[in-house]
């Protein structure tokens, strides 16, 4: 690698901020027509993202340098900002890309003409998920989650209409109480502290006295509410299905990661602040989260099983696999964390397909076309095959229809129903069924109470799901019905087929993908390697500081 | 001092909350406001309330909050009420939003008996 190559790529954590910034700044420069132009740009961004995260993770999974800290602003730990790349954060920066890249994608097929600014809140919602993942201070994360709940509300929005309009209002209302606790907690933990940067109030957490103890448990507990409000834990969670089903179908795929921030931010903090050599505060509200975890997942899979729609079984879903991360995250065991971590890759994917599913399957439930889907250039044009036999009784001719072919739209609902439907519910051979056996597997071990109820109630989601899933599939595909075979558009399609892709790679790449996994959780439960790494972080001095100063602006 | 600022904070985000848990719009906003004023005091009164300390170290003085005030919790407070007063006017405009489309000024979009 030459020195100018070397000298850029160390400013990599940077850019997945930077980039969705710029881009949105351009777009919203283009003005609100040439929606074909920003959408090329939204592509190519996104994209780019992706690219970048993906580097970023091979950057990390090696042996030796793990955990990657870098200074924006060039200001040195503790006081400037610092931006820490580790495998788990770097794991959330890819997943981030995929569910984004796959969302933008199924958006250029109609819904980004449904209002304006699309692409701009879509580019702003990428830049607070990506720095979120990647801020290694507190209170540049309090910025990036406001940053991504703003660019949220308006993409909630998107589209317009009674439901989304209503929806959204609980939901910003629920987000603002839910910041300000936020924003409390930081402050008492400033207040104990004396510092904002994560790693190191780690540090200084030992030091803190006990008559200051009860202030900073209540600082971590308000913090805590925050995140799990945002984690969607019962019974904090009751926004979620509205506003997921509300949502356009892009918006709520993209949705899906947002109820991973806040877990991650609970499985990040907790493993810094209260790992089980904390002494007097070790494992700080491990119950809470453990049994919460446990709640949160049979809510979710009685309403899987209660509802009849498939979006809101997918907002459910949604909540099931959250609430199994904060269960596993309680239990604090490596093994444990790595299993729910590899399931939430899985179940992030799965969850967005079924989110961009939905609506092509309802689709092919209703007779009348949206119109703009008919406008078919570059779309998937499908011969109406059965419109031939759409006059034939089919319990009376049964033998008309032997042989006809499956219209190859329909063929492709099907299979790509038939197979989030594996991942979802936890079956083999796809990845949902590898996640849960490696958090099965890994809780079999613990042996305590709360294990195995997670375990019994993981295996009863399942079923479950399948349940409600083996019913939503008999209406759409086995009920007879006179309608035309849907059309899908290629834009529709390859998303959903990507997703699908991923959760295949999972099963293929499973040993890696495991090992790596492995030592995320390894990495978060010596949270000494990464105060290290952070405090190891040294400015860049003159000569190479040019470099680095233009990006020092964007951080509060 | 702590006392008058104490309550301030506990009154402001008491009726907050009360008007929080409200059904219709307008308090609903009010009570994100008050909520907010709340939460900013509170982030103030972090640092170390003082009259007419200066935000910065000077030659000759011992660095502790004796002898100046903490300047991170006032740029902490000035960030949050930028990003406060942004969500709250954004909050306003779905407020009108709903009561254009729904007509009254019900949480829900309409009075359930």
């Amino acid at each position: 690698m030459t020195d100018g190559a070397l000298a850029l790529s160390q400013h990599l954590p940077v850019v997945p901020v930077l980039l969705p910034l710029l881009t949105a700044a351009a777009m919203l420069a283009l003005g609100e027509q040439r929606r074909g132009l920003k959408a090329v740009v939204n592509l190519a961004s996104t994209a780019a993202g992706l690219a970048v995260a993906i580097v970023l993770l091979s950057s990390v999974s090696g042996g030796g340098t793990d955990v990657t800290a870098y200074l924006p602003g060039n200001w040195p730990v503790p006081f400037g900002i610092v931006l820490v790349v580790d495998r788990l954060s770097a794991m959330m920066a890819v997943l981030t890309g995929s569910v984004g890249l796959a969302s933008v994608l199924y958006s250029l097929a109609r819904w980004h003409h449904a209002g304006v600014h699309f692409h701009v809140l879509f580019q702003l919602q990428l830049m607070g998920l990506y720095g979120a993942f990647l801020t290694g201070d507190l209170f540049n994360l309090f910025v990036f989650f406001e940053v991504m709940l703003a660019a949220s509300y308006g993409l909630l929005m998107h589209g317009g209409g009674m439901a989304r309009v209503r929806a959204g209002l609980h939901y910003i209302a629920i987000n603002l109480v839910a910041s300000m606790l936020l924003l409390i907690g930081i402050a008492v933990l400033y207040g104990v502290t004396g510092t904002l940067n994560m790693a190191d109030v780690a540090q200084k957490l030992s030091l803190v006295p006990d008559s200051d103890r009860g202030l900073l448990l209540a600082g971590a507990a308000l913090l805590g509410v925050a995140f799990l409000a945002k984690a969607a834990q019962w019974p904090l969670n009751f926004w979620l299905p509205p506003a997921y089903t509300a949502a356009s179908p892009p918006a709520a795929a993209l949705f899906v990661i947002l109820t991973k921030v806040g877990g991650y931010a609970i499985l990040r903090l907790w493993t810094l602040y209260f790992p089980a050599d904390a002494g007097a505060s070790a494992l700080f509200g491990a119950d809470v989260l453990m049994w919460g975890g446990i709640a949160t997942l049979g809510f979710g899979a009685l309403g899987m099983l209660a509802t009849q729609d498939l979006d809101r079984f997918a907002a459910y879903s949604v909540i099931g696999s959250s609430g199994t991360l904060v269960a596993a995250i309680g239990f604090d065991r490596p093994a444990v964390t790595a299993g729910a971590l590899f399931y939430l890759a899985s179940s992030t994917l799965a969850a967005c397909a079924l989110f961009l599913l939905v609506e092509l399957l309802r689709r092919s439930r209703q007779r009348a076309v949206v119109p703009l889907a008919i406008r078919d250039d570059g779309g998937l044009t499908f011969a109406p095959e059965s419109e031939r036999h759409a006059s034939v009784k089919r319990d009376a001719v049964e033998a008309a229809l032997v042989g006809r072919a499956i219209p190859s739209a329909l063929a492709f609902l099907g299979v790509a129903f038939a197979l989030v439907a594996l991942v979802v519910t936890g079956l083999p051979p796809l990845s949902g069924f590898v996640g849960k056996v490696a958090l099965l597997s890994a809780l079999l071990e613990v042996r305590s109470a709360a294990a195995w109820t997670l375990s019994a109630l993981l295996l009863v989601s399942g079923l479950f799901a399948t349940i409600a899933l083996m019913r939503v599939g008999m209406r759409h595909f086995w009920s007879p019905s006179e309608r035309p075979p849907p059309r899908l558009r290629i834009a529709e399609t390859v998303p959903i087929g990507l997703l699908l892709g991923a959760c295949v790679m999972l099963v293929v790449a499973g040993e890696p993908a495991l090992r790596y996994l492995r030592g995320a959780a390894e990495a978060l439960h010596e949270p000494t390697r990464y105060i290290d790494a952070v405090n190891g972080a040294r400015v860049v001095e003159r000569a190479a500081a040019a470099a680095a100063a233009p990006s020092s602006g964007w951080a509060r | 001092m702590e006392l008058v600022v104490s309550l301030a904070i506990g009154v402001m985000a008491g009726a907050g909350t009360w008007l929080l848990l409200r059904p219709r719009t307008y308090e609903v906003l009010i009570g994100l406001s008050l909520l907010s004023y709340a939460t900013n005091l509170f982030i103030f009164s972090v640092g170390s309330l003082a009259i007419g300390m200066e935000p910065i170290v000077q030659a000759g003085r011992p660095t502790n909050l004796e002898h100046y005030s903490d300047p991170l919790p006032q740029s902490l407070a000035l960030t949050a009420i930028v990003i406060g007063f942004a969500t709250t006017a954004l909050f306003l405009v779905v407020l009108l939003a709903l009561r254009g489309l729904s007509g009254g000024d019900h949480v829900d979009g309409e009075d359930r008996p």
